[in-house]
């Protein structure tokens, strides 16, 4: 074991900005050697994602004093993974990355304890996630980040309609995708949440089924032909598309290109294939490292009250010289996830069907869910009026799809429990009716 | 099945491991990565960090130079150490641990202080592609910044201190072919229609159509019909937005009107209406492009003049003869409603002009070549090719030797006082940072390093900063608070900063090895407090 001394020189770099006082500190910043304690022994952070982002979280964490640190990531490692994730190796291929990436942390970095969790997020319930201090996301799926978000809201107290400020867990979210990154510092329930600014994530690329099948134009038009009509057609593998295996990937491959030549289209390539079926997002190591680290300093500022915060929302592009912008995302008044205020949703037509009110819900930009199971209060009981979800409730309750919201027996003002998988608990709509009765 | 199915290609390792990037920078944008040999010097947090992005994406070579011993701080804050490499060679230790990192990367170190080999080997440097320095005192960086102006190699120098990051990039000259810009307007040409475009146009009545192929015609030929009109009856483009939106009411009212005379939502009509403000306008030469084609070294060539010279000249002799006073064509389109073979016609009519113009300038290239007396196999036509698809968004970047900011005689501190005219200005780090330099070369120390010295630290470093500005021709600063925060950070390196520093001057390497995306022109900070960061230009 190394000496105090050692251990006293080896935090020297910290110890400079939290045992000092400076003229642009937090007002309520007081320098002592306490806060490098407390950040060392007591201070405990979930790192959400053990990717490209994720990796160098922990590194940043654990040289930013951190030391008790959670990890929380289902998948294993790629071969892909290689040229950012600099924690695996080749030998660790196949091997959970939550698992790899702490022990890594852990023996590089005396004093570290970082704990791996190989599982999804929806696995750990409230009581494991109110034990932290703050929860620094880097992932990719945008469902997750939602589901995150709305867990650090379910855990908030209110007193008498009045936060409570000691159940705020701070949210720091970072995203990439080539050489462009965000971060941002959420304190749910004061300041902008996911849900407040979803419609700043572009909506998925798709393409009309009419041009995939009659009028195709581009090489993707051809893979995703492929993908969505000819596979189920064929089944050439008695499976579903799996995009990680070689011989799928192969089959798609060349009935896109048969398809591609059938119709005079150019420029389908193997690499493009991949692309479109497993939706990859290109990435490079240095544009994790930036935002990683830009995630790192605002914990380190949360944790120790030494700076102010990010407020609240910084992007970053490196493609033409290196281009930020800080900005102030502002908090939806009416927000369905942190507004306390139940969302209302106008009906403007008697003939508005249960299908309709899905079909909003799913295209709504500031909703964008997924398969939304909806169950609502009506003559005194709690009906299931649509749950796609469970088998045996999605073939019982399909009926319901047809039917209007005023046969099912919903009224103006009544409020629908909506449960989807971009949120830990149901959200409340209330419907508000707007047509007149002329119109019935 | 009759013929056979197409294989698949094989996916070399290689391929698979650095998939992510290669569809950044591409096939060639690697190869270029892999024939690079990048020197840091200084294996400090910073330094490590930066190697890190480059050895993981997989640079040919680097060498680290450093005379250090590893300390305890250095562990700290440098994750590309351990606990018991404390005494030995940091250069040595560092280039061990990040040369695990990639098994494709050759690394090795030069175990000296960078001055010694300045002064006692100044070739060593001669044959980096890119070298980068962080924490580098004041008189060997003016040494260094001056040897390699002269060499034409790129120098890249970082520091960070506390929460303030500074990248300064040195530069003579700097060609890229890729810039990839974000938002790239079409090549369409619609008011100057090439001979094969305007005859498929012709050929075409919008009115003849069956209601089907109505609304399957390409918006472009939509939009190119309607263009023709109006400059048949206003003699020349819409120019105001007045014009557009009379423009775009034409296109509107041009949609099919089914049995009760209301207008069909066409969608390929919806499109060319959307189009007109991104679509029509004259189709000139940029005039950044302009003066490239206008610039000394492209009009007088010489046997030494770059590849890059010697096709801009040819496209300019193109421009100034086949191309009719435009550029080649850039050859590719949008998508757009359509069926398939009316898109897929349109697509190929443009494809093959921008072939021919792109055979055009590689017939000119030749002709330079051989005027040169150079080799026609020393510009592969794949060049040219490249070249020409991307004429519209090329770009030549000239920058400043570090060393002239540190000789009073040529520098320009007008721009400085200008920007602190704004009290948000990052300039100020800046000039603190310079005065922080100069606070090193007086006292060998960082100010406030010592926990018993802040205080005295401050007046020192002021009277540091004051006697700069005073050389500069500047008056006194009085933003002491800013003087007082960096004698707080005592010369603290904080690993978050430095990784966010690292990743960022790996991806300005990256920049000059693959010649692709424009680097910071020339002087970059960030403010990890606010999360700000300015350019500058000195």
């Amino acid at each position: 074991m190394m000496g105090s001394d050692h251990m006293h020189r080896r935090w020297s770099n910290l110890r400079k900005v939290l045992e000092r006082s400076g003229p642009f500190c937090r007002p309520d910043f007081e320098p002592s050697t306490e806060t490098l304690q407390f950040l060392l022994d007591n201070c405990k952070i979930l790192v959400i994602g053990a990717g490209g982002l994720g990796c160098e979280l922990l590194k940043d964490l654990g040289l930013m004093g951190f030391r008790q640190i959670h990890i929380i990531d289902m998948d294993t490692i790629e071969l892909s993974n290689l040229n950012r994730q600099f924690l695996f190796r080749h030998k660790d291929i196949g091997s959970s990355k939550a698992e790899v990436a702490a022990k890594f942390i852990n023996s590089r970095i005396p004093g570290c304890n970082v704990i791996s969790h190989c599982c999804k997020i929806q696995d750990k319930a409230e009581d494991f996630y109110r034990q932290f201090h703050i929860v620094i996301c880097g992932l990719d799926s945008i469902i997750a980040r939602r589901w995150i978000n709305g867990m650090l809201l379910s855990l908030l107290v209110y007193e008498d309609g009045e936060l409570d400020r000691s159940s705020v867990i701070p949210m720091i979210d970072g995203g990439t995708e080539g050489f462009k990154g965000n971060v941002r510092v959420i304190l749910p329930g004061l300041t902008a949440c996911i849900e407040c600014t979803l419609d700043l994530y572009p909506p998925q690329v798709t393409y009309p089924l009419c041009t995939i099948a009659n009028t195709p134009r581009l090489p993707e038009h051809c893979i995703e032909y492929v993908k969505v009509i000819q596979w189920p057609k064929e089944n050439p593998f008695e499976c579903a598309i799996d995009g990680d295996d070689p011989q799928h990937i192969n089959w798609i491959y060349e009935k896109s290109i048969e398809r591609a030549a059938q119709f005079g289209i150019q420029g389908l390539t193997y690499r493009l294939v991949q692309g479109v079926v497993k939706n990859i997002i290109p990435a490079v190591a240095s544009t994790n490292a930036v935002i990683a680290a830009a995630c790192a300093t605002e914990a380190f500022k949360l944790a120790s009250s030494c700076s102010a915060s990010l407020n609240n929302y910084m992007v970053l592009n490196d493609i033409d010289g290196i281009y930020t912008y800080t900005y102030e995302a502002e908090k939806k008044e009416d927000c369905v996830a942190c507004s306390q205020v139940p969302k209302e949703i106008e009906i403007n037509s008697p003939k508005f069907k249960l299908n309709d009110l899905i079909e909003f819900l799913c295209e709504k930009p500031d909703l964008q869910m997924k398969n939304p199971g909806l169950t609502a209060y009506i003559n005194g009981k709690n009906k299931t009026l649509y749950m796609q979800t469970v088998a045996s409730i999605e073939e019982r309750t399909r009926e319901n799809l047809t039917k209007t919201l005023v046969e099912l027996g919903l009224r103006n003002g009544s409020e629908i429990n909506v449960a989807d998988i971009t949120t830990p608990s149901a959200i409340v709509l209330k419907l508000k009716f707007v047509y007149c009765n002329s119109d019935m | 099945m009759a013929s056979p199915a197409p294989k698949s290609p094989e996916q070399s390792e290689r391929n698979r491991k650095y998939d992510r990037q290669l569809r950044l920078w591409g096939d060639h944008g690697q190869a270029a990565l892999e024939g690079a040999h990048v020197c840091i010097i200084n294996a400090t947090a910073l330094g490590t960090e930066i190697l890190k992005s480059l050895v993981l994406p997989g640079i040919g070579a680097f060498t680290i130079v450093d005379g250090k011993k590893v300390t305890s701080e250095d562990i700290g804050a440098n994750f590309f150490l351990e606990t018991d490499s404390v005494g030995k060679s940091r250069a040595q230790v560092a280039t061990q641990m990040l040369l695990e990192l990639n098994s494709d990367v050759r690394g090795d170190y030069i175990d000296e202080e960078p001055d010694q080999i300045l002064y006692n080997s100044p070739d060593f440097f001669n044959n980096f592609t890119v070298v980068v320095a962080t924490c580098l005192a004041e008189k060997s960086l003016v040494l260094l910044s001056q040897r390699l102006w002269e060499l034409n190699i790129p120098l890249i120098v970082c520091r960070t201190i506390g929460f303030i990051a500074y990248m300064r990039i040195q530069v003579k000259e700097h060609m890229v072919i890729e810039t990839h810009p974000d938002n790239e307007i079409p090549d369409l040409r619609l008011d100057k229609p090439f001979e094969t475009l305007k005859k498929h146009v012709d050929s075409v009545n919008l009115d003849a159509l069956s209601f089907k192929d109505h609304s399957h015609v390409p918006y472009l030929i939509v939009l190119y019909k309607f263009l023709e009109k109006w400059i048949l009856s206003k003699g020349e483009l819409p120019n105001s937005y007045k014009e557009k939106s009379q423009l775009k009411q034409m296109i509107r009212e041009g949609m099919r009107r089914d049995e009760n005379d209301i207008s069909n939502s066409e969608e390929n009509f919806e499109e060319a209406v959307k189009a007109v403000n991104t679509c029509v306008g004259h189709t000139e030469i940029p005039e950044n492009v302009t003066n490239i084609l206008n610039d000394d070294q492209c009009i007088n060539l010489t046997a030494k003049s770059s590849s890059f010279w010697i096709i801009a000249k040819a496209v300019k002799d193109f421009v100034e003869n086949e191309g009719g006073g435009l550029l080649p064509l850039k050859g590719t389109l949008p998508d757009m409603t359509a069926d398939t073979e009316k898109y897929i016609t349109l697509q190929q009519i443009y494809h093959k002009q921008a072939i021919a113009d792109a055979e055009a300038v590689w017939r000119r290239t030749l002709q330079l070549l051989r005027q040169l007396g150079k080799s026609s196999d020393s510009i592969p036509e794949r060049d040219v090719k490249l070249f020409c698809r991307h004429a519209l968004n090329i770009h030549v970047g000239r920058g400043t030797c570090i060393a002239d900011e540190y000789d009073c005689k040529v520098f320009d501190a007008s721009n400085i006082v200008q920007c602190l005219e704004n009290p948000e200005s990052m300039m100020i780090y800046y000039v603190i940072l310079r005065g922080v330099e100069k606070f090193q070369t007086e006292y060998n120390s960082y100010p406030g390093e010592f926990d018993d010295q802040v205080e005295p630290d401050i007046v020192k470093l002021k009277a540091c900063i004051t006697k700069l500005l005073s050389e500069w021709g500047c008056g006194p600063l009085v933003k002491d608070d800013y003087v007082h925060e960096f004698c707080r950070f005592g010369g603290a390196e904080l690993h978050s900063v430095s990784g966010f520093l690292g990743g960022l001057a790996a991806q300005e390497v990256i920049k000059f090895v693959t010649n692709q995306y424009k680097p910071v022109h020339n002087t970059f900070i960030y403010d990890a407090v606010t999360s700000n960061s300015g350019t500058f230009f000195f």
